[in-house]
């Protein structure tokens, strides 16, 4: 195989010019550049960029969503040695200042007009940034800045001198060696100024290649690219293995056209995070709730089927006669027809990280015939760490250690990765490359976690967030608390949980209802409500919520490393936590110490062992205006279970 | 960022409307110069729908002549207007709700289309072509509108301030040279003022496109605009640049002058 992204496309361009490389909805009408025209633009915006003066090492920022033209802008980077940087397109213009100085970035080439504002609002602050390209001229045509231009005309420079100098593309593409930079991703850092993380053409065609192999993915596979190049996972799904394996990777026309995209498109291949697959079954179910009496019965009794038989037909285990006659009828009146509408009728293999996912909605779409599995990876690592083969996919484990890779623990439970596909570094940042890849060859990931008895990989949480109970019945048990809240997030009736248990004898949990569903719920049961407070502090939702508790202890108690993690005492929240109020984060976090102490009260109750507690908290609404909300909330008491002793 | 404004392209001369007894208009002199977005603003009442319903063809005034790009005329009907270049959007919208946004836009094809309705009702031959470069067009226009996600939605079912961008779009399939918007913000939130207020600058930037807009929203006004008349009780009190209109002593004390 070829050794550099530049060198795999020509050898596409060279074996299959009339192929499809990558198609764009423009005009509602889907738009196929073939691997010939991809080379040719390629080549075209290379030679452009050279004689405007990039050099060889010299790093250039991408911005836009998924455009072709703007891959073929990190094509042509690449190809003349320098060094793509994709940043986030919906970033605001201070957040791109520091990647553009720390990179000393001189070429941007971005989408659209937006972008093009928001590189000229930052100009004072990165004098370097001579030159400014954008891809779609809409409304740009009155700008007369210094050094801005459409990539239009940079195309037209650079077939005019390739021209003059024909050699010159080859040339550069030549000179390229697998272990030169290939592209750099900057991390959003939680604190402090975000990482660059340098990968080589090598890293990351040998990840590609990995996951290619592991999926067994061809060139007939198609590819809905939607989520930001920016990140490194939409970057190997669109842009790493579009060119190792060389399938068709298809550009929505707009963030707003996605789902009916997907479904006209109908990819093979597909990754979504959690919250997606999460919004498209929110949509699924409310429609049908809508639908007549008939189809709603049909549609959950073949669910009932489906979510007996589906996940074992998956997963390749035998099933009944009976069971194996009505599933293939679902699959002809339900399944099917509601895969189409999902646009997944063709999905081969989709993969969901990011995040923990529910056991239902995950056995959801496996018991409905979509091959739903899970990876582990990261920036670092150039994502591909873990994957879980085809009959081995599981809510709870991230999958087994893929071709290459090596796994071990730290002390501290830390799980340690050695890969080909490790960054090569920080960019301009050795403390913090030591900090992470040790000398020895091992990346530190700061995830906790454990191989499980079937050799998949389980992630508990951050390092930095697993503590220790003192005292107490499980005393110097460990203490995961996000396992512990996503456990309770997977309840339909939770929307936020905030566990507390390190270095005390039991674990406290503080909730926020989903007032959706738990509005619902009791309508349903006829129980009025005045709001979010009431309704929160209603015994009927503290039975509600209890119940909640006791499954997840129960679920716990069967974990030897986790038993210890179990619930003792809870209450539910008079307000939602809000990023406003600075108790989420603005990726909708918790953050666990502020709202420690901005409700120590609370905290003083639950572990106090009171049954009860007044508080009062300034909220800052929308429109900026202060109020409080005050109110006297429960503390309720949830049973937990003796430790199970695993059978193994 | 200069845009060019070209000569005078529509000229308004001593308007006078009235309906019975009452006098919509009074001796209404102002003018549209080629690329400039003119704002027509006043108080309720003041006769602002009713001057672009004359300028519109849909009322005659009794008095006074309007010239478009040359040509005075008295008496026209809003089809020769449209014919002419002159587009409008309306304050109420009046799109067909059970049709989808591309049909909506297509009827503004209407005046363009060549073939008679006996080809058109067959899809034959150039019929099918000419359908096809009409939709072509609807298309550019649904990209600029950014309503891709809709096309095929039923416009009684799309939010307000998207059905305002569909109308907007019905006016401009019909490549108008002057652009006559009622009220194309009323009723809108903040965000979806900002997207109409760029939409209305683009389609001036891009397509070179006259624009005479009434809008009540003086931020708004005083953003956009080249020129505003400023109407009261059918008479034209004042006439210039935003920042002349704003310092006007008798526009101050009959509109801007009371708090909002």
């Amino acid at each position: 195989m070829q050794n550099t992204f530049p060198r795999l496309l020509l050898d596409h361009a060279q074996r299959r010019p009339d192929a499809p490389a990558m198609r764009e909805k423009e005009y509602g009408i889907w738009q196929t550049t073939s691997w010939a025209a991809m080379a040719k633009l390629v080549e075209a915006i290379a030679c452009g960029l050279h004689q405007a003066g990039l050099q060889r090492g010299e790093h250039m920022v991408v911005i836009g969503a998924n455009r072709p033209r703007l891959y073929a802008t990190m094509l042509a980077a690449q190809s003349i040695g320098a060094i793509p940087v994709p940043l986030y397109q919906d970033a605001v213009g201070a957040e791109c200042v520091f990647p553009i100085n720390n990179a000393d970035i001189r070429f941007a080439v971005v989408e659209d007009q937006e972008q093009v504002d928001k590189m000229l609002e930052i100009r004072d602050r990165c004098p370097q940034l001579s030159h400014v390209y954008y891809d779609d001229p809409r409304g740009l045509r009155k700008y007369d800045e210094p050094g801005l231009g459409a990539l239009e005309e940079l195309v037209a420079a650079g077939l005019a001198y390739a021209k003059i100098h024909p050699e010159l593309f080859r040339e550069q593409v030549d000179m390229a060696q697998p272990d030169d930079v290939a592209a750099m991703f900057f991390t959003s850092g939680t604190t402090g100024n975000p990482k660059g993380v340098v990968h080589t053409h090598n890293t990351l065609i040998d990840r590609a290649a990995v996951g290619t192999r592991f999926d067994k993915l061809t060139e007939k596979d198609e590819v809905l690219a939607y989520l930001p190049p920016a990140w490194i996972g939409q970057n190997i799904f669109s842009y790493a293995q579009w060119l190792v394996a060389g399938y068709v990777v298809n550009c929505p026309e707009s963030g707003a056209t996605v789902t009916i995209d997907l479904k006209e498109v109908g990819p093979t291949y597909y990754f979504a995070p959690p919250r997606v697959f999460e919004g498209l079954l929110t949509t699924v179910m409310i429609r049908m709730e809508d639908a007549g009496a008939l189809k709603r019965k049909m549609f959950h009794s073949f669910m009932d089927v489906a979510r007996r038989v589906g996940p074992d037909k998956l997963d390749g285990k035998p099933v009944g006669l009976v069971d194996s006659v009505l599933y293939a009828l679902g699959n002809i009146f339900v399944y099917g027809p509601l895969r189409n509408n999902l646009g997944m009728s063709r999905v081969r293999v989709a993969y969901t990280a990011g995040e923990a996912i529910g056991p239902d909605l995950f056995s959801f779409y496996r018991s409905i015939g979509i091959n739903l599995k899970q990876l582990y990876g990261s920036t670092e690592t150039a994502v591909f760490v873990c994957l879980q083969p085809d009959h081995e996919a599981r809510a709870d484990t991230v999958g087994v250690p893929c071709e290459g890779v090596e796994i071990k623990l730290s002390e501290t439970g830390e799980i340690l990765v050695k890969s080909p596909g490790l960054l090569k570094e920080y960019y301009k940042n050795p403390a913090a490359t030591a900090e992470v890849l040790t000398a020895d060859g091992w990346y530190h990931t700061s995830d906790a976690g454990f191989i499980d008895a079937s050799g998949h990989l389980k992630i508990i949480d951050r390092v930095k967030d697993v503590g220790r109970i003192k005292g107490g019945a499980f005393d110097n048990a460990m203490f995961a608390p996000k396992y512990v809240e996503n456990k309770l997030k997977f309840f339909s009736y939770i929307k936020e949980a905030v566990a507390y248990g390190d270095q005390r004898e039991k674990v406290c949990v503080m909730v926020n209802i989903d007032m959706e569903a738990v509005g619902n719920w009791a309508e349903r049961r006829n129980l009025p409500y005045a709001g979010y407070t009431d309704l929160a502090q209603k015994p009927e939702v503290y039975e509600l919520i209890r119940d909640c508790m006791e499954k997840v202890n129960a679920d716990l108690s069967r974990d030897e490393l986790l038993a210890g993690s179990q619930i003792s005492r809870f209450l539910v929240l008079h307000k939602e936590l809000d990023a406003d109020d600075g108790e989420l984060t603005r990726t909708n976090k918790v953050r666990r110490g502020f709202i420690a102490d901005k409700y120590k009260v609370l905290i003083d109750a639950l572990y106090g062992g009171k049954t009860e507690q007044y508080i009062e908290t300034q909220v800052k609404f929308e429109d900026g205006r202060t109020g409080s909300v005050s109110a006297t909330l429960k503390v309720g008491d949830a049973k937990t279970f003796a430790p199970v002793k695993a059978a193994a | 960022m200069t845009k060019k404004i070209g000569d005078v392209i529509l000229d308004v001369q001593n308007i006078s409307l009235r309906f019975g007894g009452v006098k919509a208009l009074t001796d209404i002199s102002f003018n549209v110069k080629e690329h400039e977005v003119r704002a027509i603003i006043g108080p309720n009442g003041a006769g602002k729908s009713s001057m672009l319903n004359c300028i519109n063809g849909v009322y005659t005034p009794q008095e006074g002549s309007i010239s478009f790009r040359g040509q005075t005329f008295k008496h026209m009907n809003s089809r020769q207007v449209a014919e002419m270049g002159i587009a409008r959007t309306f304050q109420n919208l009046a799109l067909f709700k059970g049709m989808s946004v591309i049909d909506n836009i297509m009827t503004g094809r209407n005046l363009r289309i060549k073939s008679n309705l006996f080809l058109q009702a067959l899809r034959i031959g150039p019929a099918q072509r000419e359908e096809e470069e009409h939709r072509e067009y609807v298309e550019q226009i649904i990209d600029f509108l950014e309503i891709q996600a809709f096309r095929k939605t039923p416009v009684g079912q799309l939010p307000y301030g998207l059905q305002k961008r569909v109308d907007l779009g019905r006016a401009l399939a019909m490549e108008p040279k002057v652009l006559l918007l009622d009220e194309p913000m009323a009723g809108m939130n903040m965000e979806e003022k900002q997207d109409m207020s760029r939409f209305i600058l683009d389609v001036n930037d891009e397509f070179g496109t006259t624009i005479v807009l009434i809008e009540h929203d003086m931020g708004v006004v005083m953003d956009i605009s080249d020129r505003v008349v400023v109407l009261d009780y059918g008479k034209k009190i004042g006439d210039g640049t935003p920042e002349e209109v704003r310092s006007n002593e008798e526009v101050i004390s009959a509109y801007l002058g009371t708090s909002h």
